[in-house]
């Protein structure tokens, strides 16, 4: 008992260590260079004085990096936080607003995918003929990076929100198509035959005895589509722009606000890491002891 | 069940097993052939043979799990052609649901049973087979958290819960330690005489089947395995497990099954053992053969004891 709770503790304690660490490192790796001022010649000091600087000063000024220091990040970090979902016209949004759109993207996709692939996943799993008739398809789809379909999504559909909204489909299906298949042909044998002896039908069956069985299995699936999807909208907004937290990335590349794009990283992160812990949650309550 | 029971029926007639036989691998020798047996309503029999004779397929063709290559299975006049809810099939590793609890695992089958019954009355019968079994302690709780033995009195009870025509029973006792299956032993003998079940039944233990069984079928090893002899337990039907082995029978009845197990279930494979299985009594023997309703038994020839590995 005491243990575990004193390995959590020296976890905890190297993990701030760590960060502490990082954190110097990054502070001094961004500490203003004072360099020397270059010695000129008279015509290149003529030069830079026609061309509207001062000589004296320009070379002997501490050069600054692009690169944020942790204090300019911890502002930024806060000032996005204090007013999340304000909206100033189409390049100017809340990063909550950003992450919404993106969620709503990854949600609606999500929940395509599922509807889509767990259906026909029971149905891979449940006969051999699906599944031998099927599986040269999904071997052959599985493979494709998501983002290839982007041209064709954006040619058929013609709007690029719902372009977005099919790649998240596309690549979440089939993680949850192959568990879910994998999850139905593998409940066991003895909870269909008791099913059989006791005359249960066929839909009593699938929500009663396969649903429950391969319940893990799906969930699994679920929840490695999720963190594909997460990865995914990053890289389709990029493309697609407009809206999202992907598009806020690329939008503040072209600002040149470094800071603004590190803060869009860390807040990529800890959404995908909430995302998957819900998922985590709720393979756990559908997993049973044998 | 008493009710049911139509005193005009001939013995024998409840179950009636025609020249069962299984192929696995179509040309090969068939794993089981021409087996031949009957039942009687309210009978206990026990079925005893090596593994890889073909027993646990039979009980699946009287389960309707399984088909037969050749032959029928009729039982109350009609055949066997699927899985029905007049026969509840305990199977050997309990087979429970593991993400339902004691009560809706039983419920379960209940529900499958009788579909209009409301949520109170499926309830109240599950509760009553609960107790049945001893186990109201644990009603709640899930498969995991049950010992070997409680699981498989689970498992008793759902397959008495849906009040069967017939009972099958796997090897339900296979897998739990000596003491445990003493008392469910004598668990299932209670319930069995008590609700006067026909019960159809595996076991490898010699013990089990003297004690639970009215008829003990003795099958011959594969391939072409068959019910070569019918032992018929003549022991007092009040037997208890406690004083079992103190009746002179009961030794005769063993060592008969255990040479059959030994010798003779090897010199009758391959299609050697009768057609027709006799019905033997060997705890009658040296006392009176002539029992009325009792088939005198063939002279067994002698067969030298070998040593099997």
């Amino acid at each position: 008992m005491n243990e575990p709770k004193t390995l959590r503790a020296k976890a905890a304690l190297l993990s701030a260590f760590f960060l502490a660490f990082i954190l110097v490192i990054w502070y001094t790796a961004t500490l203003p260079t004072k360099t020397a001022a270059p010695t000129l010649t008279a015509e290149q000091s003529e030069y830079a004085k026609l061309m509207g600087k001062d000589p004296q000063a320009g070379g002997g000024a501490p050069s600054k990096s692009a690169f944020p220091t942790p204090a300019q990040m911890g502002s930024t970090i806060v000032g996005h936080l204090s007013d999340p979902f304000y909206d100033n016209g189409p390049n100017d949004k809340g990063i909550g607003l950003q992450i919404s759109y993106s969620l709503a993207r990854v949600g609606l996709g999500f929940s395509l995918a599922a509807l889509f692939a767990i259906p026909l996943g029971f149905l891979i799993g449940m006969s051999p003929l699906a599944y031998r008739a099927l599986d040269p398809f999904i071997q052959l789809l599985k493979p494709i990076s998501p983002l290839a379909w982007m041209p064709i999504a954006l040619y058929t559909i013609k709007d690029s929100s719902i372009s977005g909204i099919f790649v998240i489909f596309i690549c979440s299906v089939w993680p949850m198509l192959t568990n879910t298949a994998f999850g139905v042909a593998g409940v066991r044998r003895e909870w269909l035959n008791v099913s059989r002896t006791l005359q249960v039908t066929p839909m009593r069956k699938a929500i009663e005895v396969i649903l429950p069985a391969a319940a893990p299995t799906i969930l699994t699936g679920m929840r490695i589509s999720m963190g594909i999807a997460w990865l995914v909208i990053v890289a389709a907004e990029m493309l697609v722009g407009g809206t999202g937290i992907g598009y806020f990335v690329w939008n503040e590349w072209n600002n040149l606000s470094l800071t603004n794009v590190i803060f869009a990283i860390l807040a990529i992160g800890l959404v995908g890491m909430a995302l998957d812990l819900v998922f985590a949650k709720a393979q756990k309550a559908v997993t049973y002891a044998e | 069940m008493p009710n049911e029971y139509r005193s005009g029926e001939p013995a024998g007639g409840f179950l009636k097993i025609e020249n069962l036989a299984k192929t696995y691998i179509p040309g090969a020798e068939p794993v089981f052939d021409s087996v031949n047996f009957e039942l009687a309503k309210g009978e206990f029999a026990c079925i005893i043979g090596h593994s890889g004779c073909g027993k646990t397929t039979i009980l699946n063709v009287l389960a309707g799990l399984e088909a037969a290559t050749a032959g029928v299975a009729i039982m109350s006049g009609r055949e066997i052609a699927g899985p029905s809810l007049d026969r509840g099939v305990v199977f050997q590793g309990h087979a429970l649901m593991p993400w339902l609890t004691v009560r809706k695992n039983i419920a379960f089958a209940v529900r499958s049973k009788w579909p209009q019954w409301s949520a109170r009355q499926v309830d109240e019968h599950v509760q009553k087979y609960v107790t049945l079994v001893g186990l109201d302690q644990a009603i709640d709780k899930k498969p995991s958290a049950l010992s070997g033995g409680m699981k498989q009195r689970v498992g008793i009870a759902r397959a008495f819960a849906i009040q069967p025509k017939m009972l099958l029973l796997d090897e339900p006792f296979g897998a739990l330690d000596a003491l445990t299956r003493g008392t469910i032993q004598d668990e299932l003998l209670r319930i069995c005489r008590e609700t006067r079940q026909t019960v159809f039944m595996i076991t490898h233990d010699v013990d089990e089947a003297i004690l639970l069984a009215d008829k003990i079928l003795l099958m011959s090893n594969g391939p072409r395995a068959r019910v070569a002899e019918i032992v018929v337990n003549t022991m007092p039907a009040d037997r208890q497990r406690a004083t079992l082995h103190h009746d002179a029978q009961y030794y005769r009845i063993r060592n008969h099954l255990v040479d059959f197990l030994v010798a003779r279930s090897k010199d009758l494979s391959g299609g050697r053992a009768p057609l027709k299985p006799p019905f033997v009594t060997p705890g009658l023997q040296a006392i009176d053969l002539a029992e009325p309703g009792v088939e005198e038994p063939i002279a067994v020839k002698p067969v030298q004891l070998q040593r099997v590995v």
